[in-house]
């Protein structure tokens, strides 16, 4: 096991009694609980935790925070546990982690891709992405294999996730995001005025840079603080405390997805509760907030300089943060180069850890803020007016190149020092994190105060603290109780007293405006100065993008990557629009920043999912019959989010029927026997109210009238634009009282286009719409024997052919319970439709099969349905329609009322020059000239088949079966004037480059003149 | 993910719950049959896509059933307005912009740029 | 009243009342396929269906139906959107569901009585009644945890503190509909489509596990 060279004795927030064993690349170290990852690497003196995407470089750990570029790992002991693209400053240290480099291949170690790199480096210039989308398709297979291979980004794992993940449906008046100085005070000033807070922080505990802070908080350590108002919030039953949770997007009308990381700091997969219950590893709040306060404060900018990529290269506040908060030095001796006075901390903590600080090097001229006089007292040296040009080192920093600059002539203006060490810091100051507030699309806004972007916020989003530039700490804390205040009254807080704990005043001298520091070599010749760590992206790129003509942010961005994927821009975006600004010769805000967009860190797929998978995937809706379906070894088949019996295989000789050999069975039953269809599926509409008739005379194409009580009628339904949306079956219960059917699939959709007509253009009919499709289970019995069977188990119904005739339907009792049976039929055969209320549905259903045994009662599903009612010419719409086919074209005009008084929905635009064409695609049937042929639906039709390719395509298969009737197969098409071309032949190429020929029939194969359905 | 104000459930309610229905305020012409082939078209297939206020037709589906008429901004997506089937807008151009205030067409250029 | 109005409808009783014929409410497939846990002690949930109820959608004016309803009921309707009332035996309910459209929930085998009444007392004025009882199902659910099960659930705001007894409304559960309503302090309702209850019912087993969640039959 490796030592915790770099862990001090004592100091942080980690607990040197619960020591943890983890293993990264395959060794096994140990860290403390309280430690990140990337705490406890540093802790081990790891300094290679990756190489870099595009030039295979080593890379060490940059960052404590979201924005870490470098130390992107893939995590997971076992296959099935495996998560791409964790960072290993957000993730907490468990007993057992194992984690490896997403990007070490074959070791992060050894550079045996170096040739690679080398490779990568010119194969792989600035533009490689744009030249490569340009390029022809195939070029991308060739590259996207040696870039997955080489670059890596992590893999998915190959085994089902063992894990649970879910969703919260959250709302809140004020949802505070982040949980340091700003946005603790904001949440204290807003729960103390009662209204609902959700307090969302992404880090392992709360309170943010206090947890870290050299200053005092009345006169107590900052953390101190952050604790006392914790346990207040925590004791509000207004408060929602949220840690391990980020703030991944904000999308419209307040409305914030939170992605909360349950267990991931307990184990690879997530542990039962005490009670044995499965617990979500994640959870994503879906939260609609009141008020949102960005309270996410300010990244630090590295410095873009030589070799700012060689491990030991670090910002200065991640020095701060490891040495503070986990007990770890990342290294001995320190160089530190900076444009600011904050950043001096670095320097202080690492000489309260007893380590040597070799210089700190200063852009500026004359600092002489209380950090500076600090440090100047402790005599450490200081060097002004200069800064770090170039780091040295190959797997770790050795030393530091530090010259005089003039920043303003992008030179270096003095002797080159050199200054052995192994850490270089680097501060250029600090960015707001204005991810979110750019998610709403509002631009930010440059503040050459802050030197740097604030966020533009929309209405009901504020900004608090660093987020948006303020960052001495009794101000961030003021600011964050005035937002708090003022967003907890918008939504109708009360006002609260919060009293402001006493805050030190430091004096601070003004930063210097420094983001790439110059070489001696002209950028373009001068080692590797990165700008984007994890794209590869360098200085040399941006210029080079600008030179090609890229003048947009937007574009350079496209051009080299920067900002690209998990990273967003997060430690680069700043620098490289300054590079790209001096480069152009403008100013930051006139080169304007990039939109940064959802998600802020990498969220995963489990929580997008939440539970809505596997069983739960859909809604599986299921008729009163639905058991009965199962235990009869129904294949199932979907329609809309209906399972419906799609066929019964039998057991034949000890076999199971195919589809082909039941679907033959099942139709000989009907046609010779009888067979039963639970058609529950159908829509059912319950129309009420004096104004029934008329309104279904609007909405129909066909009359209504003179429809008597009594009496059932097959409707068409038309869109304005005259093409048929859907078709059922109106029957009229009373004078003012219908029930309509619809198909299955248009039940819901149906009911609103009723509505929306009623509601919008015939307010003043009296008509109520109702869905009952819940309601009713329906029974269709069919086939020659139907009434025999039906007969056995009502005597209440007369089923005499003569006084319950084709068309009518009739209320009475069928075994035992109240129905209504509707003599329609779908199938063409002698058909009674039984309606009961769904719970007597088994019962109905099992009394009809009990009688039926003696007829050879056969249930049949959707795929005879079809079959039978193709052989019919019944068209199915949405099968035999697509949206542009009128009434016309079905040759359906029997079902066109042309002379209704009420110019019906589509009727005006069946005369319009393009709908009243006579070339038009028209439903026909076709017949195979071999019969043993089943056409493939959607097959394309030509007229020609010896034509030049490409062929004049006439129209196509809708539907296509074999018949067990005809002992063929028999398709509907529609065709180009198909109905004219009775007769005549028509030809199917196939992709095999056979062709099928077939012959244009009457849509009606079976029993023409209908006489079946009526005896 | 928008948060829409039904005026018939006098509340906010989430997005999910309601369906987009187009272009509101689209008469049905009385008489259609005396339409020219060019009106009816117009008619059925001619909408407004403005940047900017925009009335739109939705329906409260997940909820009371009811049509109603939104006046939403399409560059910001702010809802300015829910009004009933029957009445008319009362946002029907853009709020005047002051010197001092930038107009939210101009924060959210580039919004899905 | 005339006879005329009542002959302009079809009333038609489809309640079969005779102990011949079996019935099966909704879930009955579901207690099949996916069982009932048993309440326990660390139950924090627990849900209970409650079978074969009489449900009627009413439709029509507010100030016709609200006297009809409180002569032949007793219950007054609710006059604000998404609220609801119980006549005194708690019993029977009337919720808002539009400004046109109430559902009526009353006891099991009352529903075409209370249609024929209403109808009657209602006469010739602009209205609607369906009975729908075999469309739908009410579960309740029981416990302190109801409010973080339904949380997972629906995007509606069911905190308590903004979901007052009372108050009933028709939204969006997991990838199907419901009407969600709460009762009492720590009882609530769900009105679920027949054809989504397993779908439903398998949702609330799996985001009640976390809660112990049992089921009374
Ligand atoms: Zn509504």
């Amino acid at each position: 096991m490796n030592q915790q060279v770099q862990r001090l004795a004592q100091g942080g927030r980690i607990d040197r009694s619960r020591p943890l064993d983890f293993t990264f690349n395959g060794q096994t170290y140990q860290g403390y609980h309280g430690d990140t990852l990337a705490s406890a690497l540093l802790a081990n003196g790891v300094d290679i935790v990756n190489r870099s995407f595009k030039y295979s470089r080593p890379r060490g750990i940059v960052a404590a925070g979201a924005e870490e570029p470098n130390a992107v790992v893939q995590l997971g002991a076992s296959e099935a546990a495996q998560v791409p693209n964790v960072r290993a400053t957000q993730q907490a240290l468990y007993a057992g982690l194992v984690a490896r480099s997403t990007n070490g291949w074959p070791s992060v170690q050894k550079d045996l891709m170096g040739v690679v790199g080398k490779v990568g480096g010119k194969f792989m210039p600035p533009g490689f992405y744009y030249k490569t989308f340009m390029a022809p398709a195939s070029m991308w297979m060739t590259y996207e294999k040696y870039i997955r291979k080489s670059a890596g980004l992590g893999r998915s794992p190959a085994e089902a996730d063992p894990d649970i993940y879910d969703h919260r449906n959250g709302h809140c008046e004020v949802l505070v995001i982040g949980a340091g100085p700003s946005g603790l005070a904001a949440a204290l000033a807003a729960a103390r005025s009662g209204v609902r807070v959700i307090l969302a922080d992404e880090q392992e505990a709360m309170g943010g840079s206090l947890l870290d802070s050299r200053e005092t908080l009345d006169g107590k350590p900052a953390d101190q603080w952050v604790a006392d108002v914790l346990e207040e919030l925590s004791g509000l039953a207004n408060v929602t405390l949220l840690p391990r949770t980020t703030a991944n997007g904000y999308h419209d009308h307040n409305f914030v997805t939170l992605h909360e990381r349950r267990t991931e700091h307990l184990a690879d997969c997530a542990p039962r509760t005490a009670e044995g219950a499965r617990q979500s590893r994640a959870r994503l709040h879906r939260v609609r907030a009141g008020q949102v306060i960005l309270a996410t404060g300010a990244h630090e900018r590295p410095l873009v300089y030589a070799g700012n990529d060689v491990p030991g290269n670090l910002l200065a506040g991640a020095v701060s943060t490891y040495i503070r908060r986990y007990g770890v030095v990342p290294g001995n001796k320190l160089v530190l180069s900076v444009s600011n006075d904050h950043a001096y901390r670095a320097a202080l903590d690492w000489h309260d850890a007893g380590r040597e600080v070799v210089a700190i090097v200063d852009a500026r001229e004359a600092p002489d803020g209380d950090l500076v006089g600090e440090a100047r007292e402790r005599g450490i040296r200081v060097i002004t007016g200069s800064a770090v040009i170039e780091a040295k080192g190959a797997n770790r920093v050795s030393a530091a190149r530090v010259a005089r600059i003039d920043i303003d002539g992008f030179r270096v203006a003095g002797p080159v020092e050199t200054l052995a060490c192994d850490c270089v810091a680097s501060s250029g100051g600090y960015s707001p994190v204005i991810h979110l507030a750019s998610h709403t699309g509002a631009r930010p806004t440059w503040n050459d105060g802050i030197l740097g972007f604030v966020p533009t916020l929309v209405d009901g989003v504020h900004a608090a603290g660093g987020a948006h530039g303020i960052y001495a700490l009794g101000e961030v804390l003021a600011d964050g109780v005035a937002v708090g205040s003022q967003a907890a009254a918008a939504t109708g807080g009360e006002a609260a007293e919060v009293a402001l704990p006493a805050s030190q005043a430091i004096a601070e001298s003004p930063a210097c405006a420094l983001y790439q520091v110059p070489h001696e070599k002209p950028t373009l010749r001068a080692p590797k100065q990165f700008v984007d760590l994890q794209n590869d992206v360098t200085a040399a790129a941006i210029e080079l993008a600008t030179r090609e003509g890229f003048e947009s942010i937007e574009h350079v961005k496209r051009y080299t990557a920067m900002g690209f994927g998990t990273d967003q821009g997060k430690l680069g975006n700043i620098n490289g629009m300054a590079i790209a600004a001096r480069c152009l010769k403008r100013t930051i805000p006139e080169v304007g920043t990039t939109v940064f967009r959802p998600n802020y860190t990498p969220v995963t797929f489990g929580a997008i999912v939440g539970r809505h998978c596997g069983e739960l995937f859909d809604p599986e809706r299921y008729t009163a019959l639905h058991q009965w379906h199962v235990e009869n070894g129904a294949e199932f088949e979907d329609v809309g989010q209906w399972k419906r019996p799609w066929y019964y295989p039998r057991k034949q000789g000890g076999k199971l029927e195919t589809m082909h050999e039941a679907v033959a069975r099942e139709c000989r039953a009907v046609r010779e026997g009888v067979g039963i269809l639970d058609a529950s599926t159908l829509g059912k509409i319950d129309i009420q109210g004096p104004d029934a008739r008329e309104f279904l005379a609007r909405i129909y194409t066909n009359k209504w009238e003179k429809l008597a009580v009594g009496k059932c009628r097959y409707g068409l339904m038309c869109k304005d634009d005259g093409m048929v949306t859907d078709d059922g079956v109106t029957s009229c219960l009373a004078d003012n009282h219908f029930v309509m059917t619809t198909t299955t699939g248009g039940a819901a959709a149906i009911l609103e286009w009723l509505e929306l007509w009623h509601q919008t253009e015939w307010p003043e009919l009296d008509v109520t719409f109702t869905s009952v499709t819940d309601h009713w289970a329906t029974m269709t019995v069919t086939g020659p024997k139907s009434r025999a069977l039906l007969a056995e188990l009502t005597d209440d119904i007369d089923l005499d052919r003569e006084s319950f005739k084709f068309m009518d339907w009739r209320e009475g009792t069928v075994a035992g319970v109240p129905a209504r049976v509707f003599r329609i039929s779908f199938t063409g055969e002698l058909t009674f439709e039984i309606n009961v209320q769904a719970h007597y549905a088994m019962h109905v259903w099992k009394a009809l099969f009990e009688h039926g045994k003696k007829y050879q009662l056969t249930p049949y599903g959707t795929e005879t349905m079809h079959v039978l009612r193709a052989e019919k010419g019944f068209i199915i719409v949405g099968q035999d329609t697509d949206g542009s086919v009128t009434p016309e074209d079905l040759g359906m005009q029997w079902c066109v009322g042309y002379d209704k008084p009420f110019s019906w929905i589509g009727k005006r635009a069946l005369t319009r020059s393009d709908t009243a064409r006579s070339d038009r695609k028209q439903l026909v049937g076709l017949r195979p000239k071999d019969p043993k042929v089943v056409l493939e639906e959607g097959a394309q039709i030509v007229f020609d088949p010896n034509h030049a390719i490409p062929m004049p395509m006439v129209g196509h298969v809708t539907s296509s079966y074999y018949s067990p009737t005809l002992d063929s197969g028999f398709a509907l098409a529609v065709v180009k004037g198909g109905q004219q071309r009775m007769g005549e032949s028509v030809y199917l190429p196939m992709a095999d480059g056979s062709v099928h020929e077939a012959e244009i029939t009457s849509t009606i194969f079976i029993d023409p003149k209908g006489e079946r359905q009526h005896v | 993910m928008f948060q829409i104000y039904c005026p018939y459930c006098e509340e906010l309610r989430e997005e999910e719950e309601f369906h987009p229905k187009g272009q509101a305020h689209i008469v049905r012409p009385a008489n259609p049959e005396a339409c020219s082939d060019e009106e009816w078209g117009d008619y059925l297939f001619f909408r407004d896509n403005p940047r900017g206020i925009h009335h739109e037709l939705w329906v409260h589906a997940v909820g009371c059933r009811k049509f109603f008429n939104v006046t939403r901004h399409t560059v910001s997506y702010a809802i300015l307005e829910t009004y009933k089937i029957g009445e008319q807008p009362s946002v029907t151009a853009e709020p005047a912009v002051s010197e001092s205030t930038t107009s939210t067409d101009d924060v959210r250029q580039g919004v899905r740029a | 009243m005339s006879e005329s109005a009542l002959s302009r409808v079809n009333l038609f009783d489809s309640r079969a009342d005779h102990a011949s014929v079996a019935v099966e409410s909704p879930l009955a497939y579901s207690w099949q396929r996916s069982g009932a846990p048993a309440p326990s002690a660390a139950s924090r949930v627990v849900l209970r269906e409650q079978t074969f109820l009489g449900h009627l959608i009413l439709r029509g004016g507010a100030i016709v139906l609200d006297e009809a309803l409180r002569e032949v009921l007793d219950i007054g309707l609710p006059g604000r959107p998404n609220t609801l009332s119980w006549d005194v035996s708690g019993e029977r309910s009337i919720q808002w569901l539009s400004p046109d459209e109430w559902l009526l929930i009353v006891p099991g085998g009352e529903a075409f009585a209370v249609e024929r009444r209403l109808r009657e007392r209602l006469a010739d004025a602009s209205f609607a009644i369906v009975d729908v009882s075999g469309g739908q199902t009410l579960l309740t659910l029981e416990g302190e945890a109801v409010p973080e099960l339904l949380m997972k659930s629906v995007v509606y705001d069911v905190d308590p503190s903004h979901f007052p007894v009372g108050k009933g409304v028709n939204t969006v559960f997991a990838k199907a509909t419901v009407i969600v309503r709460r009762s009492g302090e720590t009882r609530w309702e769900l009105v679920v489509r027949r054809s989504f209850a397993d779908y439903c019912y398998r949702w609330l087993l799996d985001a009640g596990e976390e809660y112990a969640i049992g089921v009374e039959r």
